[in-house]
């Protein structure tokens, strides 16, 4: 058996207790260790893409025990793209942090490749259960990594991040006890095909647990009612953890995507009607919410906090459409939002410390150092952001909107997303023209960190590169939705023995 | 015995939302505390509640679903665990801010 596929679990896990254990070392070491861990895990993407791009599914039985009974581990295209993408966003964050916040509190190398080693076993995981491990062992590395730095900002913000996630956990939970009583199992796979041939009487349970999953989810990936801790959390915590947190929200969204596109999308009436009824109301105004938050934001690490918001919003109304031009153009800006929101958290903390007072706050007035650099460099990056030409946001808006134009309630979706978008260009806009466009220099302007700038700037770069690279990344997401949206072929590679059914999957 | 259960379920999970909603950190922990609890008994009953069977196949002519009693020691060790990390959490907080509310500041007293 090819035991690469575990290695992305097991390379950050065994690096971070590695760290733990040797906390005594030099910090240079860890930091060096910590580096070699994460550029491995990007080798490891490159590889996941390359073999999942193939097409086939790359199926992992932990002990060598066959599923249903042991936990299985699955590569498919979207799990190698979302290995990647955390990957290179990793290693962006860490190289930031090495800029000296990573000296800040104890163990943030440690926390990181915890950090890591979750998200990827989320990414990888084809069993529930595991799924909710995962989710546990990617929160409490968050949790402390949020904390990370000290201040009674991150106490206050920390504790309600904790306790909403803690009652998200319970849910969880009680939606796979539901969810195990009636299907007995809880590999994905397999329960795909027992909640398809669950009898009638246990639809309403099935459709109950789903929606309480759909609330878990929607706890991770910030959906409206229940995204109030997000704000306070990002613009809290420090800028490499807040910029490795854009991520996190997309975890949820991962999830949603698995978990209802396979799990419940079986059967004669699918139990996924129901999610995506809820869901697309939700994250119309999620995404309206999203643009007025970033509207009224008090400082630049808010407003990236409300960004990161519109583009849950976006990506959630783009998926519930459930067509394969929607998830291709959806699985497109999510690797735009993910990258430039994680560019904007570091760019605030950037422009932050370049200025005399108020670090990132709007209502703090002064000369900014450094001005024709961070200026050029902000105005780029906004323009990245708002998702105008020649950037990978642009690309994929243009493909949102093609794929909702024929959809019923599609104008609703371009009415949102094009008055969200008008109110991220107002609000950027206005924070450069103040910031940037205000007479006086200051006299003695503080050290400009090159390699943290030309980190950032290499980031404005990648989205840039993802842009011109448009034709063949979209060419793989789409055989992404394709592959999500037949999910026989996930089945057939988990189960080989499982009744092979050729009925069509009704989305 | 199953009525007993979910009675015992019920009166949990309403102490524990109850608790949950409370505005002091410390009650806000006992009600997490109390619907794990509950969590944890729920997880147990969907292996369906059998007595005198055995969690081993072959040992007795019943033998009792083993996989809910994995998963629960599972998220008893996990809820374990994370309880232990938002008391710390709380206390921190407490010296911190010099309150134990859990938005961080009293809106009745700070005000006045």
């Amino acid at each position: 058996m090819n035991h690469t596929l575990i290695l992305p679990i097991l390379l950050p896990l065994l690096t971070g207790a590695g760290q733990l254990l040797f906390y005594r070392a030099p910090f240079a070491l860890q930091r060096l260790l910590g580096f070699a861990s994460t550029a491995w895990l990007v080798l490891l993407g490159i590889w996941a893409i390359t073999t999942a791009g193939a097409g086939d599914y790359l199926v992992y039985q932990a002990g060598n025990w066959p599923a249903p009974f042991g936990i299985v581990l699955i590569l498919d295209r979207l799990a190698a793209l979302m290995l990647s993408l955390t990957a290179v966003l990793g290693l962006c964050c860490l190289l930031y942090a090495s800029g000296g916040i990573d000296r800040r509190g104890a163990h943030f190398h440690a926390l990181f490749q915890f950090q890591l080693a979750g998200l990827n076993g989320a990414f990888l995981t084809g069993d529930l259960f595991n799924l909710f491990v995962f989710f546990e062992i990617l929160l409490i590395a968050s949790y402390a990594l949020l904390l990370h730095g000290g201040g009674r900002a991150r106490s206050r913000a920390g504790l309600h991040y904790v306790i909403i996630n803690l009652a998200g956990s319970a849910l969880f939970l009680i939606a796979l006890g539901t969810l195990y009583g009636l299907a007995g199992t809880l590999n994905m796979a397999d329960l795909a095909l027992r909640i398809a041939a669950a009898p009638a009487e246990d639809a309403p349970l099935l459709a109950a647990a789903s929606l309480i999953l759909l609330v878990v989810f929607g706890i991770k990936a910030a959906i409206l009612p229940l995204l109030f801790w997000l704000p306070r959390a990002y613009s809290a915590a420090s800028a490499p953890v807040a910029a490795l947190f854009a991520i996190m929200t997309k975890v949820g969204i991962y999830a949603i995507l698995r978990v209802f596109l396979l799990v419940f999308a079986l059967g004669e009436t699918p139990v996924n009607a129901v999610a995506w009824s809820w869901l697309w109301p939700l994250a119309l105004l999620t995404l309206a919410l999203g643009g007025i938050g970033v509207l009224g934001s008090d400082s630049l690490r808010t407003l990236t906090a409300y960004l990161v918001i519109l583009s849950v919003g976006t990506l959630l109304a783009t998926i519930s459409l459930v067509t394969p031009a929607a998830l291709g153009a959806a699985l497109f800006y999510l690797i735009h939002s993910t990258l430039m929101a994680a560019t904007f958290f570091l760019l605030a903390d950037l422009l932050g410390r370049q200025r005399e007072e108020g670090y990132d706050r709007f209502s703090a007035v002064g000369p900014i150092g450094h001005r024709g650099v961070l200026g050029s460099l902000f105005f780029i990056a906004g323009i990245a952001m708002a998702g105008l030409p020649p950037f990978s946001g642009f690309v994929s808006k243009v493909w949102i909107l093609q794929a909702s134009a024929d959809e019923p309630g599609g104008l609703w979706l371009w009415g949102v997303l094009l008055a969200s978008a008008l109110l991220v260009i107002i609000a950027i806009s206005r924070t450069g023209s103040n910031w940037f466009w205000r007479p006086g220099e200051t006299a003695t302007p503080y050290p400009l960190r090159r390699g943290l700038l030309t980190l950032v700037c290499s980031m404005v770069g990648l989205n840039a590169l993802l842009a011109m690279l448009g034709d063949p990344v979209m060419d793989y997401l789409s055989l992404t939705a394709e592959q999500l949206l037949a999910p026989h072929g996930y089945i057939a590679a988990v189960l080989p023995e499982a009744p092979a059914s050729s009925q069509e999957v009704i989305p | 015995m199953e009525l007993l259960y979910a009675i015992t379920l019920g009166i949990l999970t309403t102490c524990g939302v109850y608790l949950l909603l409370r505005a002091r950190t410390f009650t806000v922990i006992l009600g997490l505390t109390l619907l794990s609890h509950a969590v944890n008994l729920y997880l147990f009953a969907s292996g369906r509640l059998v007595t005198g069977a055995p969690a081993i196949v072959g040992l007795a002519a019943h033998s009792a679903d083993p996989l809910p009693q994995a998963l629960v020691l599972t998220a008893i060790v996990i809820g374990f665990a994370m309880t232990a990390f938002v008391v710390v959490l709380a206390l921190k907080a407490a010296v911190e801010l010099r309150n134990d509310h859990v938005d961080g500041e009293n809106p009745d007293e700070d005000r006045a």
